[in-house]
């Protein structure tokens, strides 16, 4: 197996094609490692795209913030700005893995492992974010739930593909946003359910403008419960709209029975864990 | 095919011939014998492969060795300074918190990069900073006791 770090994506989109489908790009690797370890992946070369500067940063151009896909969860979660601007965010990217792993393993590549309940992904989902994707015909912005085809599979071929940056708007000063998450353990475990909370207000701090919820692991692909959010909307900030809101979204939540809690358990705690989250991210309005 | 990788690996340059497959993790046990760092699960799961590189703790048995090429590295042997022991280690020993040993290299990292950025740790700090290491020995009291201790010391040499 060969392995090549380019120092631009020109660079790198160009061995990809020499490669001519027997080549992969890799970033942190903790997921394509193993895999390729295990066999349930093959490559004949990497391309390390995290020797490319321009895809480290994290910056706001006008009312979007971008972040590279060299960007790890580590940077995302010490960066004063997504603290600020998209808190979900900030705390999903805190609770992917362990430090470790965060110090290694970029959020874009959360995205590409298409997992249900990426941590990073979860508030990204909510967050409605786009990635920019780069290959040989160009580039192209594609939604993030555009990127998922199923479990594990993503809408990304990393043989011929790249993914620059992923991107997502300010959610403003009547925005506020959270992710929670539940494991057995503190680090190193995958979620009984996780999810992440982005509303704007309006104007009045009364209604809803906008809310989004994203769920997981409650179906094959980070999932939206929009009957819920669309109530919310249409309700708007009263305690009792909002119980009702989380209510709708257990019943829109289908997990599967597995080891780390039953569908009912964890329905039920998708509506548990909502509340606390809507009462924690508006406990200041 | 196999290729050249420059390391510097506890103030030492290492060149060393690889093959893109070969992981960190076997480079310093089996190419260079530094096997104070451990094969645990070798999954990036337990922690006990854990090194330091260019500042940041990173799990050696996930990373390819030619991933590595250009990078600073610091190993558990590379902590104390000839005879003289690191705070961290004198701490774990006075304070019991090595049982088996064998998690204690990635322990011992995990602190040193916690307590280089932040010499006052809470508990809770200090708890997210092992999160990533896994011990099935001490139950994990003693090596918050040993990591506290190091601190304090490392606080007072500070003032001195």
């Amino acid at each position: 197996m060969d392995y090549k770090k380019p120092k631009d994506v020109d660079e790198a989109l160009k061995l990809l094609k020499e490669a001519n489908g027997k080549g992969r790009v890799i970033a942190g690797g903790t997921d394509l490692i193993l895999q390729l370890r295990k066999g349930e992946y093959k490559a004949e070369i990497l391309v390390d795209i995290t020797g490319i500067d321009e895809l480290k940063k994290i910056e706001e151009e006008d009312d979007w913030i971008r972040i590279g896909a060299g960007v790890t969860h580590a940077d995302v979660a010490e960066n004063s700005l997504i603290q600020n601007e998209a808190k979900a965010l900030s705390e999903g990217c805190h609770h992917v893995g362990s430090p470790q792993i965060r110090n290694m393993a970029t959020l874009v590549g959360n995205i590409i492992s298409a997992q249900p309940a990426g941590d990073g992904a979860i508030p990204l989902i909510a967050l409605e974010a786009e990635l920019r994707v780069f290959s040989e015909e160009g580039a192209r912005w594609i939604y993030i739930e555009e990127a998922y085809r199923g479990v594990g599979l993503s809408a990304i071929d990393p043989t011929k593909e790249i993914v620059t940056e992923v991107r997502f708007r300010k959610l403003g000063d009547y925005g506020h946003s959270g992710f929670f998450r539940m494991a057995r353990r503190k680090a190193l475990a995958l979620p009984i359910i996780n999810g992440a909370v982005v509303i704007q207000l309006d104007g009045s701090r009364k209604g809803i403008k906008k809310a989004r919820i994203s769920l997981g692991p409650v179906a094959e692909r980070p999932f939206r419960p929009r009957k819920a959010e669309t109530y919310l909307e249409l309700e708007g900030l009263t305690p009792e709209a909002i119980k009702e809101a989380c209510r709708i979204a257990s019943e829109e939540a289908n997990p599967r029975e597995s080891l780390r809690g039953s569908t009912l358990y964890r329905k039920e705690m998708v509506n548990v864990q909502l509340m606390r989250t809507f009462d924690r991210i508006l406990g200041a309005v | 095919m196999k290729r050249f990788v420059r390391l510097n690996i506890n103030g030492r340059e290492y060149i060393v011939s690889v093959s893109p497959d070969r992981l960190l993790l076997d480079l310093l046990r089996e190419d260079l014998g530094l096997t104070g760092t451990k094969r645990g699960c070798g999954e990036g799961e337990c922690g006990s492969c854990t090194v330091i590189m260019n500042g940041r703790t990173v799990l050696s048995c996930l990373v390819p060795a030619i991933k590595a090429d250009g990078t600073e590295i610091l190993t558990v042997e590379g902590l104390a300074e000839g005879e003289r022991l690191h705070p961290l280690q004198q701490a774990f020993w006075e304070k019991g918190a090595v049982q088996c040993g064998f998690c204690t290299p990635g322990m011992l990292l995990s602190a040193k990069v916690l307590l280089d950025k932040n010499q006052t740790p809470k508990i809770e700090e200090i708890k997210e900073a092992i999160s990533g290491n896994l011990c099935r020995c001490t139950g994990y009291i003693k090596i918050f006791e040993a990591i506290k201790l190091a601190s304090e010391r490392i606080n007072k040499r500070k003032d001195k």
